[in-house]
């Protein structure tokens, strides 16, 4: 805090995603080092601080796929000036998304119930758990994102450039070799 | 008009060449200037359907595929109004289908993805239709995949114009128009389609596919990975793979 410069306060979240695009940023290795010279971290995997507080910039890794991936979302809308989609599955619901074709009642039969070597299965039911999205969906049907980091994960070299541009406050860009779908 | 000049049209404020019956973006091509484009394949009549290669003519918004050159013409390309305008289309390209690049065999030589790399399209925009395209892989050496279709009717026209097979065919209007195969069930098995045709070898996306072929060429090492789209349409890129071999797909020019 002594230091002459105020850090940003960071908080990331991983949705409807595999925490692939945040093993994706710790690859940015000793970077990491320099990246804590600029930022520091409130909720996230990295402190398990459980909720979010006032933040410059939140980032958030894959899409939402049921209710409590919407309340956390709309949580980081509320605290974060700045949100990032982070990934496919964030940007365009990604790999979770392939199930948006069948139907969730038959989806969770099959899963629970009827599949191979399940005897007297049920769909678990406790009130505890998040009801699942009839539909997975990016992270901008639901909420404004203010900058989108394609990738599945985005490379450690992509991730590091676009957070190099976003905190020198330009619009990050990503060329060719960094920008990637897959 | 041995010994005349060339005629000459302005791209952005460069001299571009052409021959008399070129239309634009045939034009530029040759000259080394790309222009994003689709359903444009310079071994067949230019679509116009994709509207990818729009420029702007003194004014006016015009497809520069089916546009022929004009001496004089002042043309306009890669001005940030049409670059939106090329970055809208890829985007509703891409919510209209489901392109789940990450799962794709195609990625890495799918020229959907490459324009839009090219374009900077960081992400849809849009809310996605999440479309039920059922797959057919009723074929014993062809998967379809009609998640992917981007109605640039290339397998239409080569499968009627070139192997005289009329394999595909576009039914439905408007936002159900959709891709078929023109069989009485339907499945591509009980069609003459067969994997040297031509057919095989035009799709930009990643519909028409060979079985057991997906990942002989790595994920990251595929021709616009090495090389942006721009480069690749103009014939800049030398090698077509990292490794330098030839595609193991033999002649095929958009497989792996």
């Amino acid at each position: 805090m002594a230091s002459e410069k105020k850090k940003l306060r960071v908080a990331t979240t991983s949705l409807a995603g595999c925490f692939g695009c945040h093993m994706s940023l710790l690859d940015i290795d000793e970077r990491l080092l320099e990246l804590l010279k600029l930022v520091e971290f409130d909720r996230s995997p990295l402190t398990d601080i459980k909720h979010c507080g006032p933040c410059d910039l939140g980032i958030i890794e894959g899409g939402l796929c049921n209710a409590e991936n919407v309340h956390v979302l709309r949580e980081f809308r509320k605290s974060c000036k700045v949100l990032v989609a982070m990934g496919a599955c964030a940007v365009n619901g990604g790999l979770p998304a392939q199930r948006n074709h069948l139907d969730i009642r038959d989806c969770l039969q099959t899963v629970y119930m009827t599949g191979t070597g399940i005897r007297r299965g049920f769909i678990p039911n406790d009130p505890e758990l998040p009801l699942p999205l009839d539909r997975v969906h990016p992270l901008h049907d639901v909420v404004k994102i203010d900058y989108f980091l394609p990738g599945c994960p985005p490379p450690a070299d992509a991730i590091w450039h676009f957070l190099n541009d976003l905190l020198a406050g330009r619009t990050p860009t990503l060329g060719h070799g960094l920008i990637h779908y897959d | 008009m041995a010994g005349a000049e060339k005629p000459m049209f302005a791209m952005d404020g460069n001299d571009v060449p052409f021959e008399p019956g070129q239309t634009i973006l045939q034009a530029a091509l040759a000259a080394g200037r790309y222009v994003p484009h689709l359903c444009f394949h310079p071994e067949f009549k230019p679509h116009g359907s994709c509207k990818l290669c729009t420029v702007k003519i003194n004014g006016r918004t015009v497809a520069s595929c089916t546009t022929l050159a004009k001496q004089g013409d002042e043309v306009e390309s890669e001005t940030p109004e049409i670059q939106d305008l090329r970055r809208n289309l890829v985007q509703f390209l891409f919510v209209e289908g489901n392109h789940f690049c990450p799962s794709c065999e195609k990625s890495g030589s799918c020229m959907l993805q490459a324009v839009a790399y090219d374009l900077g399209v960081m992400a849809e925009h849009f809310s996605p239709f999440f479309p039920s395209r059922p797959i057919d892989a009723s074929h014993p050496d062809v998967l379809l995949d009609f998640n992917r279709c981007i109605l640039c009717e290339l397998c239409i026209r080569a499968s009627a114009e070139v192997d005289g097979k009329n394999v595909f065919a576009l039914s439905g209007r408007g936002a159900k128009k959709h891709l078929i195969v023109n069989a009485e069930s339907g499945r591509l098995a009980d069609t003459r389609l067969a994997v040297e045709d031509k057919a095989m070898d035009v799709c930009p996306v990643g519909v028409i596919l060979r079985k057991r072929r997906g990942f002989q060429v790595p994920i990251g090492e595929r021709k616009y990975d090495q090389h942006p789209i721009r480069e690749v349409a103009v014939g800049k890129a030398t090698a077509r793979h990292a490794s330098g071999k030839p595609s193991p797909q033999g002649p095929s020019k958009e497989g792996a």
